[in-house]
């Protein structure tokens, strides 16, 4: 093997490698912890939580289209007390950084779950403001800069932890939530979130999804995570985790030359469960061919025309 | 334990216009992690496509040098149309075993009610309890008739029904699990896969007289191993459970059939 250093920084936060499971693929570690060690990972962004239980989305919740795959499981999870309970103690068995991924229908329910996460010892903290706003009527915080600010603020007043915002890519432009949740006082951003799609029977003229609409995630969407992680990386002086469609060692090397400090897999797992392993000994091959002492000396180093 | 198995092809037959018998090579799937008849294997389907298919175990056998799996599916698109291309001495790559299967002891005296796709994961079930069982075969008409003779062989009686009368008895199973069940209820447990309103119905008959019904689920699925939620199920108490984790064999009544 190369002697590459994959070790990188994330807001104070140290990764050994810069490879992190997505929100929402990979639960709380347990199940693919069966097929190998999770010290194999730079870290894990676990499942979303919200302040209380949530059963989710009636069934069919996944439908599969070319290279990606659409999802409307609706943030089920057992809420906040129950993974600090009986989640968080199995995954600090392990020796990889514990990202709580939290969703909340009010910017109070933000600061009540970051309080708690932050003293139940979480290493980072990444809101998810693609949720919608009760209170506004069902809009999406991540889509409105003002609601963005709002909920980055919350999170921030109420965290011990570094807070990371994960973006809606359904933007008309990224780069205004991003400043928005930077001058809020964000500790780093990820980015992206799924994109809004939906496929159609054409036989019973049914949405496969019951819930019409759904996530759209996979290789299909790595080409839009590249713009926008590159876009952000403009405009903002912020660490990025970068996700969406990443599958091998290319895909992760892309957006972290785009601008990313580290990344994210999450839907290759479903096809591989070894995904992540292979994205991490990818990335290693490729910084070693290139001659690149640490791995992290691909962030941001894109050379655009 | 589930593992990453790459699986021989030892045998492939096709049993009628749409359906497909295949025995893989699983390694020590069976020896060492215990795989059984109605969990299931999630199964790669070629480059093209992301996610897997998963496909119910029908019978196992622990065998040297490799343990066998007879899986038996319908082409129903792209991904069950790759894998009924595949060859014998092909391999395809296997995530195994998934889920639980039925609940059962090996004296059980069981009424096994499969219709359609949902017939060949009960066979197990009808070896496993040898010439104890009584199974009710539904089709949608004989040319899609398959493992009638399978059946016989494992069961003490078999019967069989098609929505067309082109095969059998004329009409769906859960008529002709009525008429069993009034003439003899002395049985251990109903076993049942199929499509969900199949399902719902004998989950009726059997709860009417008395049986235990234990009903083997699907769903659109993704990851297969209870990470992702996708393959969720309404249950009664209105929580959600998952086909790949928690079931695909589950408590007839535990499930919402309102739904």
């Amino acid at each position: 093997m190369s002697k590459v250093d994959l070790s990188v920084d994330l807001v104070g936060v140290k990764l050994k490698n810069p490879v992190v499971v997505a929100s929402g693929t990979f639960g709380f570690g347990r199940e693919y912890g069966q097929f190998y060690n999770l010290n194999e990972l730079g870290g894990i962004c676990c499942k979303g939580l919200t302040l209380h239980r949530r059963e989710g989305n009636p069934p069919p919740r996944i439908a599969e289209t070319p290279m990606g795959i659409l999802n409307s499981v609706g943030l089920q999870n057992p809420g906040v007390d129950a993974f600090i309970q009986h989640e968080l103690p199995e995954l600090k068995k392990h020796d990889l950084a514990i990202i709580a991924n939290i969703s909340g229908n009010t910017p109070e329910e933000y600061g009540i779950m970051c309080e708690k996460l932050s003293a139940a010892g979480v290493d980072m903290i990444e809101v998810n403001i693609s949720c919608p706003n009760v209170k506004a009527g069902g809009l999406a915080y991540g889509t409105k800069p003002e609601l963005a600010a709002e909920v980055t603020k919350m999170a921030k007043s109420h965290s011990t932890v570094p807070v990371m915002v994960k973006l809606s890519p359904n933007v008309t432009d990224i780069t205004e939530i991003a400043r928005a949740v930077a001058d809020a006082g964000a500790d780093a951003l990820s980015l992206i979130n799924t994109l809004r799609g939906m496929r159609i029977d054409i036989n019973t003229r049914r949405p496969i999804l019951k819930m019409n609409t759904g996530g759209l995630s996979g290789p299909a969407v790595l080409p839009v995570a590249v713009r926008m992680v590159w876009e952000v990386a403009c405009a903002v002086d912020l660490p990025i985790l970068g996700m969406g469609g990443v599958a091998k060692g290319e895909d992760a090397a892309q957006l972290m030359l785009a601008g990313a400090s580290a990344v994210a897999v999450g839907t290759a797992c479903f096809a591989d469960p070894y995904a992540p392993i292979k994205v991490r000994d990818g990335l290693s091959a490729i910084a070693a061919a290139q001659g690149l002492d640490k791995v992290s000396g691909l962030t941001g180093s894109v050379l655009p025309w | 334990m589930p593992i990453e198995q790459i699986c021989t092809i030892a045998e492939a037959v096709k049993l009628n216009a749409y359906a497909y018998s295949f025995t893989l090579e699983v390694g020590d799937m069976v020896t060492r992690h215990g795989l059984m008849a109605g969990q299931f294997l999630h199964i790669a389907c070629g480059e093209g496509l992301l996610l897997r298919r998963p496909i119910s175990v029908c019978m196992v056998q622990q065998e040297e040098p490799h343990d066998t799996a007879r899986i038996v599916f319908e082409v129903r698109g792209e991904g069950t149309q790759w894998l009924a291309e595949r060859q014998v001495g092909d391999k395809v790559n296997v995530l195994g075993p998934l889920g639980n299967g039925f609940a059962v002891a090996p004296n059980d005296r069981l009424l096994l009610v499969g219709g359609g796709i949902g017939v060949p994961p009960l066979l197990g079930q009808a070896a496993f309890t040898a010439k104890n069982a009584t199974a009710v075969l539904g089709f949608r008409s004989a040319d899609r008739a398959m493992l009638e003779e399978d059946y016989q062989d494992y069961c003490e009686a078999v019967y069989l029904c098609s929505d067309d009368g082109s095969l059998g008895r004329h009409g769906f199973v859960d008529a002709q699990l009525k008429d069993i069940l009034e003439q003899d209820k002395n049985f251990t447990a109903v076993l049942a896969c199929g499509p969900k309103p199949m399902l719902k119905n004998v989950a009726k008959v059997a709860a009417r007289y008395g049986v235990p019904c234990q009903v083997s689920l699907e769903e659109r699925m993704a990851c297969g191993v209870g990470a992702c939620l996708g393959c969720a199920v309404q249950m009664a108490d209105g929580t959600m459970k998952h086909v790949c984790k928690d079931g695909p064999v589950f408590d007839a009544k535990e499930v919402d059939w309102n739904v």
